[in-house]
């Protein structure tokens, strides 16, 4: 019985208490550079896009809100032909960026995505790709495989001998 | 039967001359593996399976050896998880694993590559490798492979399906030591014909399909679902499969009796034709056809590219007395003919299987590389394993090990003998080669049946002799000679059809599209190219009050229709076809059809104002005596396995809420099937269904094709569950038509024979349709012998036959016949082999 | 003539002015609350967010007004207005200053408990007509708890009565000049209001409309303008125990300076405020702690207070003669 006096005085006490509310549009909130938020398309330190349409993403989506087509140019280097996120299923749980070979898929601390209708959700590539490295700043996938892009013949990448004189005679 | 303990428990097991690899994957248990393939056996080259072996129960140590090279026998005692096999697998691993680049978010074969999948199976999962790798330039293998040397694990496994199995000369490994190369002395187009295998041979990427890397989907992204090959009438199965309602690919579907683990390239890379923007797409009002209808005098016309079910939706509509079969008037006599002779013949036409079984061949006046292009693969498998039997059998060296037995062989080959008037990709393995004309080709056959000559004494001594003659030749008198050879001898008899449903348009036993009255009113043409098969069919269709035409190619018969009924090509239908062997096969939907296509037989029924689901139309098929248990070919609509239907889609398929999401935010429905057991979604019975039903060879940790011995009774053996297709060709049905050899060939001062010139890219007309393929088709030219060719000039010609005038290029061909030529099909409608002549040469200006 | 006006003054005013402060609740009970927990509440629309008030109703309007296929519609239709009628009705007789009062019945003590008790009707009502098993439940519960706790509700007023000596709400007020009925009458005091917090189905007695095992309880199946005559209901409800306390307890209109009618009112929205206190603080009780509460607990102390205080009234009366 006292105990209840007590809570219900306890409890009133409270009324003399800071708030702990913090009213979000006027005042925000730091977040961590790993917050998982809007997902973006990052470019590599040269500028092109990271991008080169694994698939991964795509197929460790749990809600399979990505999808997108494999293209590449006459150089051989593959890019998205579309890259389509339908903001309005995604959970934003990280996968797409923890499967991204060539992080090229990146979550941002940015989570002021609110629209008035659902089709405004989905994000085609132009509304993905930015201008930038993102969080990763040296990394470019095409300076470590073994493919020949534009640029960057067989045996240019990090780690790699020239290619293979199949006549030659030395060992 | 013995028995053999694998880590201490007993297996009954077959032993049957097989590996300790092919023992260990028949009972389901996982062994990694590069270099041993099921078709091309062991060579012990990548030492990826090595297991202990211990000699007896006593034995603790063992000893580490290769399963693949070591032949199972009864009480044997082995170890696949012993640590030391263990360490060994995932070492060997590590060091293929060295020079192989970062390449997989890039690499086609990634999600379906049996490097993958082996590198997991052994636990390599870090790579400590700090220092430089390899490298090496690619080159271009021409429109259908792509290369990517890096890549290459060194397992041989192209090079041996190649030149070993597929008789090509062009790709070998060069170079040695630490620097081999696959490729070609130089770039270029790959010659021969069954090069896509290598994308399935090839354990990772460095061959890869290049049609599907123009429009690149995972595997686990592509709607698959069993289907045929609708480019010959061999009838391989295959599983297309489909993403964003375009066909990206056609793999192999094995069949035990059949296709086996290959297909040819036609059949591979044909399938581009089902994305062909130019395939009719709107169709006419039906009502309008409706109404054309009940004005009376009606005809159809049936193909033999349309399914058993289409056609008799058509003779339905039209009925029985004016359903006529749309195909060339010679061709239509000589596929009835064939159809007579084979009922007539003891045995039943051989499968593939049998074919490659085989121990002595004579081939008549045909050139199945380029007609029925997977039989040429199967009858040079015939010509090689005899000598191999033979020399394992002397040597005692096991069946599985290839490489010892190919050096023990060299060149020799089986008793294998070809007439035919040109030359044949066969000739490398044949022991005698002739060329002769049709005529002379029919004489030699019946010469063989008379037991004349010592071609008649070599096949005699064979057990398993086989005869092969077809539609190749146009030579009604061949086919009778080769049955009659095939009867003396007591031989298979095995003819190649053109269309992959000519035999089963040909047991409608309707007249040919000849045949059909000209006062018509109203003609429906079923995928029928009217302009192909007459040289009148301008002035017949002009007659015509109304010409319907239902076809999924845009031909010129589609352009001189009043109606067009845009029809769905096999991918987006079901049907039942019959191959060479009277063995029906049932197709099914990969994906449903956009738009205003539909399938042939729904229009049909539309017009005749029915609406019935597949497999009514199948049950009223079923109903004509010579299709009596054609719905045997696969399970019913209502087939379920634990109350779900079989999904097209892998359970891993993506994107499902985003792939349509530009359109519409609200995810669609999935799209019914009422006509098959299958499901365009991913849920569904996800376990191994019947072997007809199966759309993709996948089991947990394989996910490259080689995961299909997880389908298999046993390794290389048929599929798990009921078989495929039906047999609807009766047997031994009574005597034999009476033949009489044709007079010698005479060649004539006047004129020349020309010869019908099949190429398997070009010839048959949906395959034409694909870029790939057409990118392959040679240009056509005239071939002619050496003396022609000297008095020509070489220079352009021209060529009058029947009514048809053609200017064509020359080609030489020094061992054609004297007074023949050879004329590519599909340049005029005439009837071949036919006389006509030949003018030009060099032209003073 | 003037009298007249002034009697129906009264009559507007007193069904006007529970209304507003019920309605002003929705928006005051959240604020309160998220105040005794250190939040904002509702703070966005209008000054301080006293607009939600109007929102809410807004949004309210604007909703389907369904019944279910299922469900029996008169007696659905009738429930949400049976406990309106019958708490509105219990403010005639309250005394809210002096000749403020629409109607002070001599037994207007006894026309209080009459009506609350008919309020169980409409929850029991309620929950029989959705046909629905977790408003079933609901209303079970409501009729379980309400008859209980209504029996020491009627006898903790007994000593006020005892003390008064008369069953209209005005004396009894009029009687507590000098002294407050909450000093010796604060067992009785006490037990009402814990009665009245049950009797108006507030935490920590809110099991008929438990949302963690019920779903809503009664009213489950309300949507629109009905579930908003249930909602008005319960803070009519909670406006009209507060202004009997007031009344009954803490002096009524008695109080210095200020006019009577604001010491009342005052007075009405401090034990408001009290009850949302209770809210915030305490958790729900288990049915059967509520049962053993009731009977084991309550009952026998307004019976010794009731009997006290007689005893006590009795000397005294019996000092004077």
């Amino acid at each position: 019985m006292l105990s209840i006096l007590h809570t219900i005085w306890n409890v009133f006490t409270h009324a003399f208490h800071r708030r702990v509310t913090v009213r979000y549009p006027e005042e925000k909130r730091p977040l961590p550079p790993r917050w998982r938020g809007r997902i973006v398309l990052t470019r590599d330190p040269d500028g092109a896009e990271r991008c080169v349409a694994c698939q991964l993403c795509s197929v460790v989506c749990p809600v399979g809100c990505i999808a997108l087509q494999t293209t590449q140019d006459e150089t051989g280097r593959r890019y998205p032909a579309f890259f389509r996120i339908n903001f309005s299923r995604c959970i934003f749980c990280g996968f797409c960026e923890e499967a991204c070979p060539t992080c090229a898929i990146q979550l941002t601390p940015d989570y002021e995505m609110a629209e008035y209708t659902r089709p405004a959700l989905v994000y085609e590539k132009e509304d993905l790709l930015i201008d930038g490295t993102g969080k990763y700043h040296d990394y470019n996938y095409y300076r470590v495989a073994g493919l020949a892009i534009g640029g960057k013949d067989k045996g240019e990448a990090e780690h790699e001998q020239p290619p293979v004189d199949v006549r030659g005679l030395l060992p | 039967m013995a028995t053999i303990y694998i880590d201490n428990e007993p297996y009954t097991v077959e032993p049957n001359g097989r590996n300790l690899l092919e023992v260990c994957l028949s009972l389901g248990l996982d062994l990694p593996y590069f270099c041993w393939h099921p078709a091309l056996k062991s060579v012990g080259a990548c030492r990826q399976c090595a297991v202990i072996l211990f000699r007896d129960e006593n034995d603790t140590r063992g000893r580490l050896t290769m399963a693949c090279m070591t032949a199972a026998r009864d009480g044997m005692r082995l170890s696949l998880t012993d640590p030391r096999a263990v360490a060994f697998r995932a070492s060997i691993i590590e060091w293929l694993m060295v020079n192989h680049p970062h390449d997989c978010p890039v690499c086609d074969e990634g999600g379906e590559c049996h490097l993958q999948d082996m590198t997991v199976m052994t636990g390599h999962v870090r790579r400590d490798y700090r220092f430089d790798k390899r490298t090496h330039r690619n080159q271009n293998l021409g429109p259908l492979v792509n290369h990517e040397m890096n890549r290459c694990i060194a397992c041989y496994r192209c090079v041996r399906y190649y030149r070993d199995y597929a008789g090509g000369r062009d790709l070998q490994a060069l170079g040695w030591h630490d620097h081999v190369y696959f490729g070609r002395m130089e770039d270029g187009t790959l010659e021969s014909p069954f090069s896509g295998n290598l994308v399935e041979v090839c354990p990772t990427g460095v061959f890869t399909d290049k049609t599907l890397g123009r429009h690149y989907t995972r595997k686990w992204d592509l709607q698959t679902a069993p289907s045929l090959c609708v480019h010959c009438g061999v009838g391989c199965n295959t599983m297309p499969g489909e993403r964003y309602g375009l066909l990206r690919r056609v793999q192999n579907r094995f069949h035990h009796e059949i296709n086996g683990y290959f297909l040819c390239d036609r059949g591979r890379y044909g399938y581009e034709f089902v994305n062909d923007a130019a395939r009719p797409r709107v169709a006419a009002d039906p009502d309008t056809v409706r109404g054309w209808l009940s004005e009376g005098r009606v005809a159809g016309a049936g193909s033999p590219r349309a399914s058993l079910e289409a056609n008799a939706a058509l003779r339905a509509l039209v009925g029985a007395e004016n359903f006529y079969a749309g195909v060339a008037p010679a061709e239509h006599a000589l596929v009835a003919l064939m159809r007579a002779l084979l009922e007539v013949h003891p045995t039943p036409p051989p499968s593939l299987r049998e074919v490659e079984e085989a121990d002595a061949v004579l081939l008549l006046g045909e050139d199945p590389t380029h007609t029925t292009p997977r039989l040429a693969l199967a009858l040079r498998q015939a010509a090689l394993r005899p000598p191999m039997a033979a020399a394992g059998a002397t040597l005692k060296i096991p069946p599985f090990d290839d490489a010892a037995l190919r050096e023990a062989v060299q060149d020799a080959t089986a008793p294998f003998f070809i007439a035919t008037p040109q030359a044949t990709a066969l000739d490398g393995v044949a022991m005698q080669a002739l060329r002769l004309a049709p005529d002379d080709v029919a004489r030699l056959g019946y010469a063989i049946a008379a037991g004349e000559g010592e071609i008649a004494a070599a096949l005699r001594n064979a057990q398993r002799p086989l005869v092969v003659a077809g539609f190749g030749s146009g030579s009604p008198a061949v086919a009778q000679a080769a049955a009659a050879a095939a009867r003396a001898l007591g031989a298979r008899l095995c003819f190649t059809l053109p269309a992959c449903n000519s035999l089963g348009l040909a047991l409608f036993d309707a007249p040919g599209v000849a045949d059909m009255p000209r006062d018509v009113k109203t003609l429906i043409l079923l995928e029928t190219d009217l302009f192909r098969l007459l040289p009148d069919a301008e002035a017949r269709l002009r007659k015509v009050k109304h010409v319907v035409v239902l076809d999924c190619l845009a031909t010129p018969t589609v352009a001189a229709a009043h109606a067009v009924l845009p029809t769905a090509t096999f991918a987006e239908a079901d049907g039942t076809l019959v191959n060479y062997e009277g063995r029906a096969q049932r197709h099914f939907r990969v994906f449903p059809a956009t738009g205003d296509v539909r399938e042939a037989w729904q229009w049909l029924d539309a017009l005749r104002g029915v609406t019935r689901t597949f497999d009514e139309v199948t049950a009223a098929l079923a109903a004509l005596p010579a299709f009596a248990g054609v719905e045997g070919a696969a399970p019913r609509a209502e087939f379920r396995l634990l109350g779900q239907p079989v999904p097209r889609q892998p359970h891993r398929t993506s994107g499902r809420t985003a792939v349509t999401a530009n359109v519409d935010v609200h995810e669609p429905t999935t799209p019914p099937d009422p006509d098959s057991p299958l499901a365009f979604s991913m849920e569904g019975y996800q376990g191994h269904p019947p072997a007809p039903l199966t759309p993709r060879f996948w089991a947990p940790g394989w996910n490259s094709q080689q995961a299909l011995n997880k389908f298999q009774q046993e390794v290389g053996g048929p599929l798990v569950g009921r078989p495929t297709g039906v047999h609807l060709l009766p047997v031994n049905t009574g005597a034999v038509p009476a033949g009489t050899p044709p007079p010698p060939f005479q060649p004539r001062a006047d004129a020349v024979l020309f010869l019908p010139a099949h190429h398997i890219f070009g010839s048959e007309p949906l395959s034409a349709r694909a870029p790939g393929i057409a990118a392959l088709t040679p240009a056509p030219a005239l071939a002619v012998g050496a003396a022609l060719y000297a008095r020509l000039g070489g220079g352009p010609v021209e060529v009058r036959v029947g009514d048809a005038v053609l200017t064509l290029p020359l080609r030489e061909d020094p061992a054609l016949p004297v007074g023949t030529a050879v004329l590519p099909v599909g340049l005029c409608a005439e009837a071949l082999p036919a006389w006509g002549t030949l003018t030009g040469g060099p032209r003073d200006a | 003539m003037l009298e007249l006006l002034r009697q129906a003054l009264i009559i507007i005013g007193v069904l006007a002015v529970p209304f507003l402060i019920a309605s002003g609740l929705t928006w005051g009970e959240r604020r309160l609350l998220a105040l005794f927990q250190d939040r904002y509440g509702p703070n966005r629309v209008g000054p301080g967010g006293v607009l939600q008030v109007a929102a809410d109703m807004f949004k309210i309007l604007m909703k389907e007004d369904w019944t279910p296929p299922f469900a029996d519609r008169p007696v659905f239709v009738l429930a949400p207005a049976i406990i309106i009628i019958a708490t509105l009705s219990s403010f005639a007789v309250l005394t809210f200053a002096p000749g403020i009062a629409v109607a002070d019945l001599n037994i207007g003590l006894l026309f209080f408990l009459a009506m609350s008790s008919m309020a169980v009707y409409s929850v029991v009502l309620a929950g029989w007509a959705s046909n629905n098993k977790y408003a079933l439940l609901g209303s079970l519960r409501a009729v379980g708890q309400m008859l209980s706790y209504e029996v020491f509700m009627g006898l903790s007023l007994m000593g006020v009565v005892i003390q008064a000596g008369s069953f209209s709400l005005g004396t009894i007020t009029r009687a507590q000049q000098h002294l407050w009925f909450c000093v010796p009458q604060v067992v009785g005091f006490v037990v009402f209001t814990i009665a009245g917090l049950a009797e108006t189905r507030r935490i920590p007695f809110d099991l008929p409309e438990a949302e963690s095992e019920l779903v809503a309880g009664y009213h489950t199946e309300y949507s629109g303008l009905k579930f908003a005559m249930f909602f008005l209901g319960e803070y009519v409800g909670i406006t009209l125990i507060a202004a009997l306390v007031t009344a009954l307890f803490l002096g009524g209109w008695w109080g210095p300076v200020l006019p009577p009618l604001v010491w009342f009112l005052l007075k009405t929205l401090v034990v408001i405020a009290f009850f949302i206190l209770v809210r915030a603080a305490l958790p729900r009780l288990r049915f059967d702690q509520l049962m053993e509460f009731g009977w084991k607990l309550m009952l026998p102390l307004s019976l010794l207070n009731l009997l006290v205080t007689g005893a006590v009234v009795l000397w005294q009366e019996g000092l004077r003669f």
